[in-house]
């Protein structure tokens, strides 16, 4: 039978359309369970080497801040982790982001389906954006 | 109470009032993350450098230490109970518990770490 696509689909575990309500949903649990792994493992490992004196964290920057021409694994640890540290701010800023959208959501607000949708489409948007000037600033200083 | 089914053995019990404190906590702890993690990351943007001197002049201001052990109970709790619903949303019996307990210890010794961290920096000895 042919299906009027004006006419909302009946809630079914198989037949169902993504929207971007449903994206920051499921980002908002990706990211958390990101930063809350590794995002506090690199902070408190940061902060050890930082208490643990210059040697130690001389070790720590090698690896993970700036190679500073030593060895080829050192490259490759500082590659790895401005990967991770560019993930992990866009984490940071798009579960900030939901989080607003949630503490809103709580308060009975913005359920409409219209303006749930941009809500949610303006979490990417901030996050994005947010990630894109913190990063050209932080190269260009 | 009963020994038979699981609605059988609290029905008549009555509430057992802390319902909404997990809610709660992680509403009040989502406050207290924005505070702490926007002072952060833009201090840390703001530092003119990265080098062990630097970030530990910047961490033996009281300020900052406090502002950082203030951070680590917050985020931390707050990660601690993000991880909880998750856990309890795909893990069931046995491994649950399982799960629970090494997320706490997880929480638990990563808070260690860090506090005593920031304080031995705030009090001159890194």
């Amino acid at each position: 039978m042919a299906r009027n696509p004006g006419r909302p689909l009946s809630p079914h575990l198989t037949i169902w359309k993504w929207g971007p309500h449903m994206l920051v949903s499921i980002l908002h649990r990706a990211t958390g369970v990101a930063l809350a792994t590794g995002g506090a493992m690199l902070f408190t490992w940061w902060l050890s080497a930082i208490a643990s004196g210059p040697d130690a964290y001389a070790s720590f920057s090698r690896y993970v801040i700036d190679a500073e021409g030593s060895g080829g694994l050192a490259m490759f640890t500082t590659l790895l982790a401005k990967v991770a540290a560019v993930g992990l701010t866009w984490a940071f800023f798009q579960h900030m982001a939901t989080g607003i959208r949630h503490l809103v959501l709580d308060l009975g607000a913005g359920y409409e389906l219209k303006t749930n949708r941009t809500f949610a489409r303006l979490t990417m948007v901030a996050s994005t954006l947010l990630t894109l000037i913190l990063w050209i600033w932080a190269w260009r200083n | 109470m009963g020994t038979g089914t699981n609605i059988g053995r609290v029905r008549g019990l009555g509430s057992a009032h802390h319902g909404a404190m997990h809610w709660w906590r992680q509403r009040l702890t989502a406050g207290g993350n924005i505070v702490t993690m926007v002072w952060f990351v833009v201090s840390l943007f703001r530092l003119p450098s990265l080098d062990h001197a630097s970030v530990v002049t910047w961490l033996q201001s009281p300020f900052n230490a406090v502002m950082m052990l203030l951070l680590v109970g917050s985020v931390f709790y707050h990660f601690r109970l993000g991880l909880q619903t998750v856990i309890e949303d795909y893990q069931h019996e046995g491994s649950r518990f399982v799960a629970i307990v090494l997320l706490n210890f997880y929480t638990i010794a990563l808070a260690a770490i860090a506090v005593f961290s920031i304080l031995k920096i705030a009090f001159g000895a890194a």
